[in-house]
């Protein structure tokens, strides 16, 4: 196991202990090290994941959800649930770009339902099957099949079995669901150096939107391929995240924290 | 379809051989066909044939002689599909049911007799329930199926028993052979009337006069060797089957038949370690109407749950779904192919639990949207980007994409394959590029405008010109990155002032395509 993953095991593992027992340890620390702290150890397992993005940051989100994919499960096989559409939108999942982004093609295996009930149907059927790592659920558009009722089915699934669903919606609109957390993904450009250099790994610019066990916020992140894990960027301007409307300012919390203290 | 030459169910003990033709009520009917560009009778039925008319003879001449006749043109397709339909209905017989077009079948009832009372009731149970149909039938039971064939020509409801063959076909007609019309007129004119006639003469004989498979064609009508039939279907491994004197209809007592079955079947199979890889399960509805719904797995199956719940999800989904009209009254379920079970050891290993689920969850979904819509990747030895990947069926293929010899990735380089790549690549518009050779400053793809603030490339891609119809222009890829940080994968078809050539061998126009985008 290399340096920097291990850095986020250990990282995570502190974290559960700081955080006490309140918080289950099923979770799978990002590598990224604000975002874990604020998912309290990293993204949790056996629940409902959601990454929204427009239409044109297909990739991107498809990028992270893929690395979302392989933190959660490296070694077991991953069920790739998409509708027939999607593949003509956004083109088809290649093998040879998931190879580079250091995730293992062998393990995945690629439904494609011709239709959205399909889909939602065959991923419910691929969350009780206990085998599987993780499941990905590709949707494309506003899908009127995918409100609170079957949001719901998706998380008990999930959390019987214990593997973890994420879902890809694309050219969609967030809408009230039960999933643990839910992300908006967008493509950040490369670090600025000179025009005639290469670009380096893919680069995304997330923001947690919902956090059903604590606050939100907005980061880039980099993709490691080599270690397959989420880093900060080197050398990026970070982006001042928006305060959250309904949560209070993280500094203000921590004021206020120490005050008590 | 009207009948004569009656049509017979050619059976063997042996055959059945059968010609089914339908009755029409209609005084007079002929079905007319054009051959050899005149319009001959096709078939007639019975009243026709009373009136003079025969097959063969012009529809004008028949016209003359009955000036009231009712005219059908002939469909081949059809009568095909009717034979099929007849064939399917068969099938409650015995698996080995064979076409003998156009009129004729075979159904091999070796150890079949006796489920249905016996050859002579069999016999009957065929010849009443297709006759209740309306089609005229002829049949007959006999050792081989060409001596079968031979005596329905001629009368209907003969068994005859192993060895006397030769008895029972002698003094039939030449024609009855069905050894074609040159023959059959061949043999007239040198006064051979009956079977018995030609087969007193010497085989050598016949054999210079008619050639050798005239001569094997009567051997066999003879009982001396025997023809063997084509079944439509190979005979399943495994069989279970339901009679019901009542037929059933609603879906609750379908679905409990069928998981009884299944029981019955993994019972069945189970005693010799079997398990199922293609299951069949067969309707057959009152009105003779069969309808056979298959399913394939990925592993051997041999738990009775998993074989119910994958016809459940498999009905479940069905575009047209089971229609039982008046009831099913026979269900049958079949193993038609079957491989040894391999016996692991399930508590200890996570892993044979972990496939066995992984199969069994392919199997299931596969089963409700297809066995192509589910499906593993391999790599392919080629450098053409859309052709780099296999898809291909996970039931069937799941080990072996398990051990799959992908390409490493270049440790800390950036990924120099697109995420997601588009099976055609999309043609973009590019205004200009400044350098020939180099990359566009900006380019138009899906009406949106993107320019260009870091390029990567070119990567140059020749096409395989060594492979049939692998020759096309050599593509030079770049990957670049627009102003919003997204970024693409494009590519220019054919290089500048060299391949890309009209017919006048000017230089065409550059087209530029997008292939994938990066993450």
């Amino acid at each position: 196991m290399s340096t920097a993953r291990t850095l986020a095991t250990l990282r995570g593992s502190i974290e559960r202990l700081e955080q006490g027992a309140a918080h289950d340890l099923n979770k799978i620390a990002l590598g990224h090290a604000a975002a874990d702290s604020v998912l309290h150890g990293g993204l949790a397992c056996a629940a409902v994941h959601e990454v929204f993005a427009e239409g044109h940051q297909s990739a991107a989100a498809t990028g992270f959800i893929a690395g979302l994919a392989g933190r959660v499960s490296p070694r077991r096989p991953l069920v790739w649930v998409r509708q027939d559409f999607s593949e003509i939108e956004s083109g088809a999942l290649s093998m040879g770009g998931l190879c580079e982004l250091g995730l293992n093609p062998r393990l995945l295996v690629t439904v494609r339902a011709p239709d959205t009930d399909a889909a939602l149907r065959t991923a419910a059927d691929a969350l009780a099957c206990d085998a599987l790592g993780a499941v990905v659920l590709e949707v494309w558009g506003q899908a009127r099949q995918l409100d609170l009722v079957a949001s719901r089915k998706l998380t008990l699934a999930a959390a019987a079995s214990g593997v973890t669903a994420l879902l890809l919606r694309v050219a969609a609109e967030p809408r009230p669901s039960t999933a643990e957390t839910r992300w908006i993904v967008r493509a950040a450009h490369s670090p600025p150096s000179a025009p005639w250099s290469a670009w380096g790994v893919p680069v995304f610019d997330a923001q947690l939107v919902r956090n059903r066990h604590g606050p939100v916020g907005r980061w880039i992140m980099e993709w490691n391929c080599d270690e397959c894990l989420f880093s900060e960027p080197s050398a990026y301007p970070q982006p001042l995240a928006a305060t959250p409307a309904h949560r209070p300012h993280q500094a203000q919390a921590f004021a206020g924290q120490r005050r008590a203290s | 379809m009207l009948p004569l030459p009656p049509a017979g169910e050619g059976w063997g003990r042996g055959a059945v051989a059968g010609d089914t033709l339908e009755m029409t009520q209609t005084f007079l009917s002929v079905v007319v066909a054009k051959q050899h560009n005149a319009i001959l009778i096709h078939s007639l039925d019975e009243a026709a044939v009373q009136a003079g008319l025969s097959i063969g003879l012009p529809l004008a001449n028949a016209r003359a002689i009955c000036p009231e006749l009712t005219v059908f043109d002939a469909d081949e397709v059809a009568d095909r599909k009717t034979l099929e339909d007849i064939a399917d209905w068969c099938d409650r017989f015995t698996p080995l049911v064979a076409l003998d077009p156009p009129y004729g079948l075979f159904l091999d009832i070796t150890g079949c007799a006796h489920l249905f009372g016996g050859e002579r009731a069999l016999l009957q149970i065929v010849s009443s329930a297709l006759s209740r149909r309306g089609f005229a039938v002829s049949a007959a039971i006999a050792s081989t199926s060409i001596c079968a064939r031979t005596l329905t020509r001629q009368t209907s409801g003969k068994i005859i028993a192993e060895g006397e063959e030769a008895e029972a076909v002698s003094p039939l007609p030449v024609s009855a052979l069905g050894a074609g019309d040159a023959i059959t007129a061949g043999l007239r004119r040198a006064g051979l009337k009956t079977i018995g006639d030609v087969a007193s003469r010497g085989r050598h004989e016949i054999t210079a006069r008619f050639g050798a498979p005239f001569t094997t064609l009567l051997q066999q009508a003879l009982g001396q060797g025997d023809a063997p039939i084509s079944p439509r279907k190979p005979p399943p491994d495994y069989i279970v089957e339901k009679r019901f004197p009542e037929p059933v209809a609603t879906d609750t007592v379908i679905a409990m038949n069928l998981s009884a079955l299944a029981g019955m079947l993994v019972t069945a199979m189970d005693k010799q370690g079997k398990g199922a890889r293609r299951l069949e399960a067969s309707f057959f509805r009152t009105d003779g109407a069969v309808r056979t719904i298959p399913v394939d797995t990925g592993r051997p199956v041999t738990k009775a749950e998993a074989i119910d719940r994958l016809f459940r999800e498999r009905l479940d989904a069905l575009n047209d779904p089971l229609d039982p009209g008046f009831g099913f009254d026979l269900i049958r379920l079949s193993a038609s192919r079957t491989e040894i079970v391999v016996q692991q050891q399930r508590d200890l290993d996570a892993n044979v639990h972990d496939n066995d689920e992984l199969s069994a969850l392919i199997d299931r979904i596969a089963a409700r949207i297809g066995g192509k819509r589910v499906v593993v990747h391999l790599p392919e030895d080629t450098h053409i980007p859309e052709r780099a990947v296999l898809s291909v069926p996970a039931q069937h293929h799941l080990a072996v994409a398990a051990q799959a010899a992908w390409p490493e990735r270049i440790e800390s380089e950036p990924p120099l394959r697109p995420l997601r790549l588009f099976e055609k690549p999309e043609p973009i518009k590019v205004p200009f590029a400044t350098v020939p050779d180099g990359p566009p400053h900006q380019f138009t793809w899906r009406r949106v405008t993107h320019a260009v603030v870091r390029v990567e490339g070119p990567e140059r891609i020749a096409m395989e010109w060594w492979k049939p119809n692998g020759d096309g222009p050599t593509r030079d890829y770049f990957r670049i990155e627009d102003e919003a940080g997204l970024r693409f994968w494009i590519f220019r078809d054919g290089l500048y002032e060299s391949e890309p050539a009209d017919a006048e061998g000017e230089p065409a126009s550059i087209r530029w395509f997008v292939h994938g985008l990066f993450a």
